[in-house]
């Protein structure tokens, strides 16, 4: 805070350019039915976690595109992959398999396991 | 980019703007801000344009600070406003010319509440009349200031000693133009080229020689925003605001700032201070901040004012920079004294020295 | 003597309706503004959802439809338009005066100007282009920038002028989710390299095969929908465009640069409809397109006797749609003058 006792405020706006979109094309690559998410978020509301803990499936598919990932890193932990996102997905998307995906990206980025 | 098309914009938006005998009301924070910026104005208007300017010394503040930071309630402010034109009634004026942007977008906005709600300027009147016993005729003509030097611009222009050229080049000084948001944000109607594209600062600086950059962030507040600034802990968001726009227009590589609103050029200018302590970034070239001005302030400079009556001395980031391009003298050693020969007390918080 | 129907308007709908009536025996003059019939229907290189050439369509209103038997006036307008006691009588710009037993009206739409919408930066930033202008560019087998490259990253903005308030359109036009969707796919089949982003604020698919056209340009094409309004465009030091939407899914704004913005222009009843509902006393809606007496069974039915509508010049259609709304205006016209009512 220093000697003005304020810090200049970092920017809520998606930099949907220079962030790093890396997570995304790895699932892309192994399973495209990632492409077919319309948001509807069928898998959040039926999600066990997403009922007793800030967790979205459906936010999450969202943030992995956008290459938001720090915030992705935070949450996808959370997952329990009982696999009732994918039963009720109305565009047949392998929710169950975006998760796990998701994490080995991750570890093959970050050298660690989330 | 294509000029053309900016143009059948600005062609839809052309203001009623009244030429001779204004009601002139100051702006709270100004003369503090960028004190010379009024008395310039004054004098332009005063003595070059030949015009009749009317001031009174019992206006007050429109309320629109503490409107604008849930401070006074908006019935309040239009009494305090009808009383504003209570004294231009008195006095025998009918064309509101107001300092202050935001002033000018809450003129707009009682006028505009009161012809969808006429109850509530009955009510109005019969408030101010049991508080202070006055009545009042609702302005013809509202035009804030810079829409009349906008609509003087070519007369300016035509007694100027300077053009906004850089002598060693040649070339037009590359401006940014920043519109403050009360100006046509709300009623894009009221402001000379709209709310998207205003011409009202670019036709002043196309006029006078200079080059309008338009950069992505062009629409972008300054950060005041009022409940923003004036509690501490909200400053970051207000900083933020203005380093975005810096960054947007850093690529474009301006020479300077205009601006027509009380607080845009306060914190355009104050911040680049903050963000050169905070991060040690500056946005300008060679290593320089940005000079912001005031519309007065740049037009009192094209007609060959001194710099240091013009009120830059006051500036946290210098302006001389621009004075070199420009090729305005200006005496270094004079810059902090008084008329009255008393030395003003330095400020050692500057960029650009 | 057999009577004389009078359609106005030489697009699908018009060409659809002279033809019918045609068929059916009536003589028909067909008045249309332009200097050939086909209407936007010759703008547009392939159609939704099967994307099909529209020269197809086109093909098939004037050779099978038309087939030479209706009296064709084209670059004609109307200055007169009024109803007698027993008929109807238009006067052309050409000075000639048609008496018509009934007339149909298929004035079409126009499609909104997207300079209105401002903040777009239409007609003032390089590559910002129209839904119909893309259909030029595929037309010419060129989709380049104003520098003559090819666009690398491509936002295509639905909504433009419809659902929208400010500039007083509050209806929905439809099928520009659907354009978007289908040159979405275009531009990927034509630029394979290329990245393109549909911003939306509904996915409106209410159409046979539109759903199914929207997954595969997930799915095959790769196509990425941010749902958000777009609510600026501006210029980058390096030429491109600065978008700013709010990517409301993530509950986020969203900046993005692109090479190329493509606005889907809504539907607005046509000025030439405008001037027809002045001229000849008929209602109008607050879409401002013509209003049909019945919106359930007398969408072809106008407040003056004798005078009929077909197609988009009463709402928003598709070329399915507008070509059974024009048989249905037929089949009014032949109800009202089966008895000899004159």
């Amino acid at each position: 805070m220093g000697k003005f006792g304020f810090t200049i405020s970092k920017g809520r706006q998606i930099d949907y350019d220079s962030n790093d979109r890396s997570i995304a094309a790895y699932i892309f690559e192994r399973e495209p039915s990632f492409r077919l998410c319309i948001e509807c978020g069928g898998c959040s509301a039926t999600c066990t976690t997403g009922n007793l803990t800030k967790f979205s499936l459906r936010e999450l598919n969202i943030l992995i595109k956008r290459g938001e990932n720090d915030q992705v890193r935070e949450s996808i932990g959370k997952c329990m992959l009982c696999g009732k996102c994918t039963l009720v997905c109305p565009r047949g998307v392998n929710t169950r398999n975006i998760v796990s995906l998701a994490k080995k990206a991750f570890q093959l980025t970050d050298g660690y396991a989330i | 980019m294509n000029i053309e098309g900016k143009k059948a914009i600005w062609k839809d938006y052309q203001k009623e703007i009244a030429d001779d005998k204004y009601y002139y009301v100051r702006s709270c924070v100004r003369q503090n801000f960028f004190p010379g910026s009024e008395t310039a104005f004054l004098k332009i208007m005063r003595e070059e344009l030949k015009k009749d300017v009317y001031e009174h010394p019992c206006h007050t503040s429109c309320s629109g600070i503490g409107y604008h930071s849930d401070i006074v309630p908006v019935e309040t402010t239009m009494t305090i406003v009808a009383r504003q034109f209570a004294i231009m009634t008195e006095a025998g004026y009918e064309n509101l010319l107001p300092s202050c942007i935001t002033s000018f977008g809450l003129y707009t906005e009682i006028l505009d509440t009161w012809h969808h709600f006429p109850e509530i300027e009955e009510k109005i009147r019969v408030q101010l009349k049991k508080a202070t016993g006055r009545e009042f005729n609702k302005p013809k003509n509202l035009a804030h200031a810079s829409d009349v030097i906008y609509k003087f611009r070519k007369e300016i222009a035509a007694k100027a000693k300077f053009k906004l050229i850089n002598k060693n080049t040649g070339e037009p000084l590359k401006v940014v133009d920043h519109i403050g948001c009360h100006y046509a944000k709300m009623f894009p109607s009221k402001g000379v080229g709209g709310a998207e594209y205003p011409f009202v600062l670019t036709g002043m600086i196309e006029e006078w020689g200079g080059q309008i950059i338009d950069y992505p962030e062009r629409r972008h507040c300054c950060g005041f925003g009022f409940r923003q600034y004036l509690v501490q802990a909200n400053r970051g968001f207000s900083i933020a605001c203005s380093k975005e726009k810096f960054e947007s227009m850093k690529p474009y590589k301006p020479d300077m700032i205009i601006t027509n609103c009380p607080g845009c050029p306060m914190f355009l200018d104050r911040w680049q201070y903050v963000i050169n302590e905070m991060e040690g970034k500056r946005y300008g070239q060679n290593g320089e901040g940005i000079p912001v001005f005031t519309y007065e302030e740049v037009a009192g400079l094209v007609l060959g004012y001194n710099p240091w009556d013009l009120g830059l001395q006051m500036h946290q980031t210098d302006c001389e920079p621009v004075l070199d391009k420009i090729g305005i003298e200006y005496s270094p050693e004079d810059k902090y004294n008084t008329k009255i020969n008393v030395e003003y007390s330095k400020n050692h918080n500057l960029i650009n020295v | 003597m057999s009577k004389h129907v009078v359609v106005i308007g030489g697009g699908v709908a018009g060409l659809e309706a002279a033809g019918r009536l045609s068929k059916v025996g009536f003589e028909v003059s067909l008045l249309e503004k332009e200097d050939k019939t086909g209407g936007h229907l010759n703008n547009w290189y392939k159609l939704f959802p099967d994307r099909r050439s529209s020269s197809e369509v086109n093909e098939y209103l004037d050779r099978i439809s038309i087939n030479g038997q209706v009296k064709l006036l084209t670059n004609t307008t109307i200055e007169k338009f009024s109803r007698n006691k027993t008929n109807l009588t238009i006067l052309t710009n050409n000075g000639e005066e048609l008496v018509a037993d009934a007339v149909i009206v298929a004035t079409g739409f126009d499609l909104f100007k997207s300079s209105r919408k401002e903040e777009y930066g239409y007609g003032i930033y390089d590559n910002v282009i129209t839904s119909a202008e893309l259909e030029e560019m595929f037309w010419k087998n060129n989709i380049a920038l104003v520098n003559g490259k090819e666009p690398e990253k491509i936002g295509i903005v639905h909504c433009v002028g419809s659902r929208d308030e400010k500039v007083g359109n509050l209806y929905c036009s439809k099928l520009c989710c659907v354009t978007a969707v289908k040159q979405a796919i275009e531009i990927r089949e034509y630029l394979p390299e290329s990245k393109v982003f549909c911003f939306y604020m509904d996915m409106r698919m209410g159409g046979a095969y539109y759903e199914e056209l929207y997954r595969e340009a997930q799915e095959k094409w790769g196509v990425s929908f941010i749902r958000g309004k777009v609510s600026e465009a501006g210029e980058s030091f390096d030429n491109k465009l600065v978008i700013k939407v709010e990517d409301t899914l993530a509950g986020r704004p969203l900046k993005m640069e692109l090479d190329m913005l493509v606005l889907m222009a809504g539907m607005e009843m046509s000025e030439g409809g405008k001037k027809i509902a002045a001229l000849g006393g008929l209602n109008t809606g607050e879409n401002k397109f013509f209003a049909a007496a019945d919106h359930h069974f007398g969408s072809n039915v106008s407040n003056v006797e004798g005078v009929f509508y077909a197609g988009t010049c009463t709402a928003p259609m598709n070329i399915t749609e507008t070509i059974s709304h024009a048989r249905a205006a037929v089949s009014e016209v032949m109800e009202y003058l089966k008895d000899d009512r004159k």
